[in-house]
């Protein structure tokens, strides 16, 4: 029976799909309803071809081929989108790279979301659900809820990625930062993201344990306020039925606080408060120590998720919002600091007496080193709020090395220890295929990691410096064009630090796909000591 | 897992998930203290500076504090602090300001600020001009319109070839792709060639002469001296508004060309418009950089 339902829904969508692709107002809108015609159809074609099987018995154990699916897939958008923000660094230093052939689809303009897209919602974002799908079940003791939602989980999901990331190289965006994809792909993440919730749920109902992990306190309140802040931020309204255009539900300020809102707690909630989860996960596990203070977790988990919500108007001092919502929007990102930090401290203490494992543990290393960057870029993130300061970093590339140097260094450091501690669990393995590949991934994104930190601040700092830049009788002393020429040394300086940060992750892809075909490198003889 | 003896002393919740434990550590002391200092100062600053909403507005804050205010007093300042010299600008004459030292020093800060602002993005950060886009350079002599500050104010403040201004400079060149044929085009790029003193082949130039004076020497003068009346480029010289190779002088007889400028008077434009002590600085400016006339 739930065959038949299948097959004749997977129909009705093939049909609509493809007099979508023919009514088509847009190149974008139909090469996303030519996709979706192919995917509905050849998954038509194989429930017919498999209705009235016999099914197996229902799988028990933990349902670890998601997760699997998972490591795979962040990996993989992980060095792609690692690629593109290289090549668009460089674009940046060398605009003859925005090449004529490649005008309207692989310019700087076209790149950029795909680059900012690729590693929040790609890499972040399939290695948040990834890891979400493993803490819940390890510390619920339960198989996730709801049998294969979860496989619709991710491959909606990834889904979602592919039809906004081949949106935008078609010029379909809404032009709203990190909210690009439009109305029918909001559409689509919003069922999926909804299922997310319902499998994580579920399972944490199932739990057999007593208590809730502070883990999944996190995790969930990433699942709950992403949902929420993408309706709001994605509400608009269709030109047309048969086209990617739409129209936002608010204008001007509104518009612009709305997004703010969205961007910041994006941030806050997908990178700060999602990656926290992982964190409080996987730095115990391979730490092997208990977490420092349960207190510490309870205050600095509320008091993040209450003041966070506020924070974005920081993002727009001195424009048209009016000026007691951008005091708000500073003060309540001062007071976030403290509540930010519990996080690094209940992370960094919980290795008190391991704290050896830095010496000889390289994945250990890399947590600890993505604690940092966090607290660095937690510490950066309310100083750049405060109106002054924000006046001189505000549109500088500052503001870019921030963002790097949280992305990079805390979500980016974390992500990796996490793939390096499931993919030997995953595959059955003893241990990685090689840990010194791991440090030498370690020691490539760290120098990447400063090499763009460094120079970012650099040229943020002068650029801020040189556009305010008068002369006595008030002339402006600079012409934009000399801030842009002034800055080359720092951008080729950024696009080696990017090289760098690729490279490893390349070598952390080659040392995980050893690792899962079961090639160990033999442990290394002991020296007998003198 | 192991514990070290303070661990012991403090204990675990009791609590367990996959072998993770917690402890019952006490908040670290400073980080409570920070975080009531920050929430204490948040709360001032609250009252110092505008923040609530309320139902018809939002509260004022002790200090009076307004963004738009504090940047419309820096304005006004400096506004105040150059106001007499700005308005001996705008109505100077200006063949005799280079004269008057003072002021033509004020008008070249000014419209260097100005050009920066405005200019450059077509002209050049040096006003080199882009040659591949046909942006003239203003750093040489060769004017294609006029090179007095008079002239150099005029163009700046109706432009070239545009829509907005109706005393725009307008002339154009027709595409003579459509009244010559290929031979006869390729027998005139030799003859600018040879005028404007590059290689060239002696016999096709010879033939470009007559087609010269038939077509061209209306604007461009017999020798092809240029006219500043008409805007036409003197074709004499080493200096190119789109290129003295033979490809781009094909292309430029074969379809001309049509640069245009916009007028930059606050009289055309709806926004961020110039006003007249500024067209006149950065004519000023512009006057100065070594062509100037």
């Amino acid at each position: 029976m739930w065959d038949w339902i299948k097959i004749a829904a997977l129909g009705l969508i093939t049909l609509c799909a493809a007099l979508a692709a023919n009514w088509a107002r847009d190149l974008a809108y139909q090469v996303h309803a030519l996709i979706i015609m192919a995917i509905a159809g050849g998954m038509f074609v194989w429930t017919v071809r498999t209705a009235g099987d016999e099914k197996g018995p229902a799988p028990t154990g933990y349902n670890d081929g998601v997760i699997r699916a998972g490591v795979i897939a962040t990996s993989f958008w992980g060095i792609a989108g690692f690629l593109v923000g290289t090549f668009i660094a460089f674009q940046l230093a060398f605009p003859q790279l925005n090449f004529e052939f490649l005008q309207g689809y692989g310019n700087f303009g076209r790149l950029r979301p795909l680059h900012t897209s690729a590693v929040i919602f790609a890499f972040g974002g399939n290695a948040l659900i990834m890891s979400s799908f493993y803490i819940v079940q390890r510390t619920s003791a339960a198989r996730l809820w709801g049998g294969n939602l979860a496989w619709f989980v991710f491959w909606g999901y990834n889904l979602f990625i592919v039809l906004a990331a081949t949106g935008y190289l078609m010029g379909a965006t809404q032009s709203k930062e990190y909210a690009e994809p439009e109305w029918y792909v909001d559409i689509w993440l919003t069922i999926v993201w909804v299922a997310f919730l319902i499998v994580f749920l579920g399972t944490i109902f199932k739990r057999k344990e007593p208590h809730i992990y502070v883990a999944n306190w996190f995790l969930l309140s990433f699942i709950v306020t992403v949902a929420m802040l993408h309706v709001v931020n994605n509400l608009s309204i269709p030109v047309s039925i048969f086209g990617s255009r739409s129209v936002q539900v608010f204008a001007g300020v509104q518009d612009a606080m709305t997004q703010w809102w969205y961007g910041h707690n994006a941030v806050g909630f997908f990178l700060t408060a999602g990656f926290l989860g992982m964190m409080y996960y996987f730095v115990p596990k391979q730490a092997g120590r208990p977490i420092f203070s349960y207190k510490l977790s309870i205050i600095h988990f509320w008091a993040l998720i209450f003041l966070y919500i506020w924070a974005g108007p920081h993002h727009l001092h001195y424009t048209a919002l009016p000026d007691w919502a951008s005091t708000l929007g500073m003060v309540f990102s001062i007071i976030l600091w403290m509540p930010s930090w519990g996080g690094m401290i209940n992370g960094l203490m919980t290795l008190s007496g391991a704290w050896d494992k830095i010496r000889t543990d390289p994945i250990m290393r890399m947590m600890v080193i993505s604690l940092g960057f966090y607290g660095m870029s937690t510490f950066e993130g309310p100083m750049m709020s405060i109106r002054a300061v924000n006046s001189l970093s505000h549109y500088t590339d500052w503001t870019i090395g921030h963002v790097h140097s949280g992305a990079l260094g805390w979500n980016g450091m974390i992500t990796f220890s996490a793939l390096y501690f499931l993919t030997p669990r995953l595959w059955n393995r003893d241990r990685l295929h090689s840990l010194s590949l791991v440090n030498w991934h370690f020691w490539l994104a760290t120098i990447g990691i400063v090499l763009y930190a460094a120079s970012m601040w650099v040229t943020g700092i002068m650029e801020g410096l040189m556009w305010r830049e008068v002369d006595a009788q008030g002339f402006l002393v600079n012409s934009f064009a000399d801030t842009v020429a002034a800055k080359f040394p720092m951008y080729v300086v950024r696009g080696l630090g990017g090289v760098l940060y690729l490279s490893g992750a390349l070598i952390m892809v080659y040392n995980l796909w050893m690792t899962a075909y079961g090639k160990q490198q033999p442990a290394q003889a002991a020296v007998p000591a003198e | 897992m192991t514990k070290t003896p303070e661990q012991k002393e403090i204990g675990t919740t009791g609590h367990s998930w996959d072998g993770i434990e917690e402890l019952n550590n006490p908040l670290p002391r400073w980080w409570v203290w920070i975080l009531y200092a920050t929430i204490v100062w948040g709360i001032g600053y609250t009252i110092a500076y505008p923040a609530w909403p309320m139902i018809s507005g939002a509260t004022p804050g002790l200090l009076g504090y307004s963004t738009r205010a504090n940047v419309a007093a820096d304005i006004a300042a400096v506004e105040a602090a150059n106001a007499e010299l700005m308005d001996q600008l705008a109505t100077v004459d200006l063949a005799s300001l280079p004269e008057n030292e003072s002021l033509h020093s004020f008008a070249i800060n000014g419209g260097a600020a100005v050009f920066r602002a405005n200019c450059s993005q077509c002209h050049g950060s040096g006003a080199a001009g882009v040659q591949a886009s046909g942006y003239p350079s203003l750093l040489d002599d060769d004017w294609l319109w006029g090179g007095t500050i008079d002239e150099i104010a005029y163009t700046v403040t109706n432009g070239i070839r545009n829509e907005q201004s109706p005393d725009a400079r307008w002339t154009q060149m027709p595409a003579f792709g459509e009244m010559l044929s290929g031979e006869e085009i390729g027998q005139l790029v030799a003859h600018v060639q040879a005028i404007s003193g590059q290689d060239h082949d002696a016999t096709l130039a010879a033939a470009g002469a007559p087609l010269f004076l038939d077509n061209c020497s209306a604007c461009h003068g017999e020798a092809g001296e240029g006219n500043r009346d008409m805007g036409a480029p003197r074709l004499t010289d080493a200096i190119w508004l789109y290129g003295g190779d033979a490809d781009t002088l094909t292309e430029t007889i074969t379809n001309a060309r049509f640069g245009v400028m916009p007028a930059w008077s606050e009289e055309w434009r709806s926004a961020g418009g110039l006003s007249a002590a500024e067209v006149n600085a950065v004519a000023a400016y512009v006057h100065q950089l070594g062509g100037g006339e």
